[in-house]
C-alpha cells in the first residue's frame, strides 16, 4: 500500500541558511502524527513543504506516490494566524471554500454542507458574525471548520493552538480530536508542546535542530487507549514515561548540536546619558529614521 | 449627547466668528469725501484706509455677492449666474474627469502592486509626472487633442479640443492618490489570505475579486478621497486657463474686473464645496468599511 505521504531526503535553505536537512517521512492513510519542536527551527517551513506551498531544495514530497507540486485542497491546512476573510462573516468564509470546491452541488446542498461544518465545530449560533466579533477560540474553529468542509485527504494543522491560552488550548485539543475520531482523516500536527503532542496524536516525531538545518528524530508510538481523557492521563505512568522520553530526546539533541539563529536586532534607540555631550533640542530638524542597512545582525545560540 | 452636540456646532462657530472678527478688523473701509475744485465743482473723492485698503470687509462682501447667493439659480449671461448654476458646471466637469482619473489610475495601481517588475519599470516616470502642476498639463492637452472636434446635434462644437484639455489634465492630476495608494493596499494583502486562495486553488480573477480587492478597498479610499481633494483643486486652475463658465471662470472674471468681494464669494464657494465633497466620500467610505 503507498503511503498517502512521504518525505524522502527534503533539504530546504532560505539565503544560504540551511533550515531543514535530510528529512524523512512516510505517512499512511489514517494516521495521527505529531510533529514536535522549538520555536523556529523549521516547523512552519516544513508543513508548507508538505502543503506545496513551498519547493524544497533537492529531495521528493510526493503524495500517493505522486510528486507535490503545489497547494491544492486535498492538503487543507489550518493555519496558525486563523487566515480568516475579516470582510466575510463565519459562514460565507466557509461557504467560498465549498462554492469553490463543490461547483457541481446545488446551492441549497451547499449551505446544507456549509450548516453542518458550522455546526460540527459548535458554532451554530455565530454563523453570522465577522472574525472580529469572535474570540482566538472561535476564529480557530472556523478555520478548522473551513479546512474540513474542503473534505481533505491529510488534515495539516500549522501550532493551530499555539496562539490561544492554556485553558481555550485544551478545550480545542479535546474538540479536534473528537471531531477526528468521526472523520478519521490523516492528521498532520505541528505543535511546540509535549502534552498536546502525547494527547492526540498515534506518533509523536521531534524535528531536531541542527547546525546545518533541522532533521527529524526517532519516532515514539504512542498507543495510549482513546478517547483520551487528560485528567486520568496525567496520573498514568505510560504517558508520564512517554512525556520524559520526549523531552529527553529533544534536550539531548539540543545540547549535541546547538543551531545558530540569526536575527535581525533593531535596539531601541537609548544612549546613556553624557550631560558633558552638546543637547540636541531638536529644534534642528528631526534625526533620519532607522534604516534597514543599519540593523545588526546577531547570531544567537539556540539555549 | 447634548455634549457632543454643543461640542461639534459651538466650536467651529466660535473659530468662524473670530476669523470674520480678524478679517472686519483688516478689510478697509472707504470714505467719501466731498470738497470743491478750483472751478467750483463739486468733487466726490471715495477712499479707502485700512491694513488691507483694498480688502472688502464682510459686509460689503455680502452687499456685492447678494444677487449672486439669493438668486442662486438665474442666468444672467454666459459669465453672470447664480452661485449653485457655477457649482453645477463645475462639479460636472470635476465628475468627468475624477471618473477618468479612476477609472486610469485603478487598474495602473494594481498593476504596481502586483509585479515587482512593473513598479521597477514604470515608478521613476510616476514620481517625475506626479509633481508637475495642471498650469503645465493644459498646454500639453491643448496640443494633444487639437484634432478633438465632435459635432453635437446642433451643429456645433459639443466636445472640442479645450473640454478634452480640460478632462486630460484633471484625469492626470487627480490620478496619482489613487495610483500610489491601491498599490501600497495590494502590496499590504497579508500573505496568509493569498495561501489560502492557493490551497483552495482559486482562479486568478477569483483571487483578485474575492480577496485583493477587498482586502485593499480601505487603502484604495483613502486615495479616492485624497484624489478627488486634488480634482476639485485643479478644475479651478482649468476653469480659469480656458474661460469655461463655472466657479472657477467666475473667480478670474472677476479677478480681470477687479471685484474683489466676487473674488472672496468665489473662495468661499470653492472651499464649502470641497468640505462637502470630502464629507460625501467619507461616509461613502462608511460604507464599505468591514475589513
Amino acid at each position: 500500500m503507498t503511503p498517502i505521504l512521504e518525505l524522502k531526503g527534503i533539504h530546504k535553505s532560505f539565503g544560504g541558511a540551511s533550515v531543514l536537512s535530510d528529512v524523512n517521512l512516510t505517512v499512511n492513510e489514517g494516521d495521527f502524527v505529531s510533529i514536535i519542536g522549538y520555536s523556529g527551527t523549521g516547523k512552519s517551513t516544513l508543513i508548507n513543504v508538505i502543503a506545496g506551498l513551498l519547493r524544497p531544495d533537492t529531495g521528493d514530497a510526493m503524495m500517493d506516490g505522486a510528486p507535490i507540486t503545489g497547494p491544492g485542497p486535498e492538503r487543507g491546512i489550518v493555519f496558525q494566524n486563523y487566515s480568516l476573510l475579516p470582510w466575510l462573516t463565519v459562514t460565507e468564509n466557509i461557504r467560498l471554500a465549498v462554492d469553490q470546491l463543490y461547483p457541481q452541488m446545488t446551492p441549497a446542498e451547499r449551505t446544507a454542507h456549509v450548516r453542518k461544518h458550522v455546526e460540527m465545530v459548535k458554532l451554530g449560533h455565530a454563523g453570522d458574525k465577522y472574525p472580529k466579533e469572535l474570540s482566538g477560540g472561535m476564529r480557530q474553529r472556523v478555520s478548522v471548520a473551513r479546512t474540513l468542509a474542503a473534505n481533505p485527504r491529510i488534515l495539516l494543522l500549522d501550532e493551530p493552538l499555539s496562539a490561544l491560552d492554556a485553558l481555550t488550548r485544551a478545550t480545542l485539543q479535546d474538540e479536534i480530536a473528537e471531531i477526528w475520531q468521526s472523520n478519521k482523516t490523516t492528521v498532520i500536527w505541528i505543535t511546540n508542546d509535549p502534552d498536546e503532542a502525547l494527547l492526540v496524536a498515534d506518533r509523536v516525531v521531534p524535528l531536531i535542530p541542527g547546525t546545518r538545518g533541522a532533521t527529524l528524530g526517532t519516532e515514539i508510538p504512542v498507543a495510549l487507549p482513546r478517547p483520551r481523557d487528560r485528567r486520568e492521563l496525567l496520573k498514568q505512568e505510560e504517558f508520564k514515561s512517554l512525556k520524559l522520553q520526549l523531552i529527553n530526546s529533544l534536550l539531548n539533541a539540543r545540547k549535541s548540536s546547538a543551531p545558530v539563529m540569526t536575527k535581525k536586532l533593531s535596539p531601541p534607540d537609548i544612549l546613556p546619558e553624557d550631560l558633558g555631550m552638546k543637547r540636541d533640542h531638536g529644534l534642528g530638524g528631526r534625526k533620519s529614521p532607522r534604516r534597514r542597512s543599519q540593523l545588526n545582525r546577531e547570531e544567537i545560540p539556540i539555549s | 449627547m447634548k455634549r457632543f452636540k454643543l461640542d461639534t456646532i459651538v466650536l467651529p462657530l466660535i473659530a468662524m466668528l473670530l476669523c470674520l472678527g480678524a478679517w472686519s478688523l483688516i478689510a478697509g473701509k472707504s470714505t467719501t469725501t466731498t470738497s470743491v475744485d478750483d472751478w467750483g465743482d463739486k468733487v466726490t473723492k471715495t477712499e479707502r484706509h485700512g491694513i488691507s485698503a483694498d480688502l472688502p470687509s464682510p459686509t460689503e462682501t455680502w452687499q456685492a455677492s447678494k444677487p449672486y447667493i439669493v438668486e442662486p439659480l438665474a442666468k444672467r449671461g454666459e459669465l453672470d449666474q447664480g452661485i449653485l448654476r457655477f457649482t453645477w458646471l463645475s462639479l460636472k466637469l470635476v465628475a468627468q474627469g475624477y471618473f477618468l482619473a479612476l477609472v486610469i489610475g485603478t487598474p495602473i495601481g494594481f498593476l504596481l502592486g502586483l509585479s515587482k517588475r512593473f513598479t521597477k519599470a514604470f515608478d521613476p516616470i510616476i514620481q517625475i509626472l506626479r509633481p508637475v502642476s495642471p498650469l503645465a498639463w493644459l498646454p500639453l492637452g491643448m496640443v494633444l487633442f487639437s484634432g478633438m472636434k465632435i459635432i453635437g446635434s446642433d451643429g456645433r462644437v459639443s466636445f472640442g479640443t479645450s473640454d478634452a484639455a480640460a478632462l486630460f489634465t484633471i484625469a492626470i492630476c487627480a490620478m496619482w492618490p489613487t495610483v500610489l495608494n491601491t498599490a501600497v493596499g495590494v502590496r499590504a494583502v497579508p500573505q496568509d489570505y493569498l495561501n489560502v486562495a492557493k490551497v483552495l486553488k482559486l482562479s486568478r480573477t477569483k483571487t483578485l475579486f474575492k480577496i485583493l480587492i477587498p482586502s485593499a478597498l480601505p487603502y484604495m479610499f483613502t486615495g479616492f478621497r485624497l484624489s478627488l481633494g486634488i480634482a476639485w483643486l485643479v478644475i479651478v486652475a482649468v476653469e480659469m486657463l480656458i474661460g469655461k463658465p463655472g466657479v472657477g471662470g467666475f473667480l478670474w472674471q472677476q479677478y480681470n474686473a477687479n471685484s474683489f468681494a466676487h473674488i472672496i464669494l468665489s473662495i468661499l464657494t470653492i472651499g464649502v464645496i470641497g468640505f462637502i465633497l470630502d464629507r460625501a466620500m467619507s461616509l461613502i467610505e462608511g460604507r464599505f468599511r468591514t475589513a
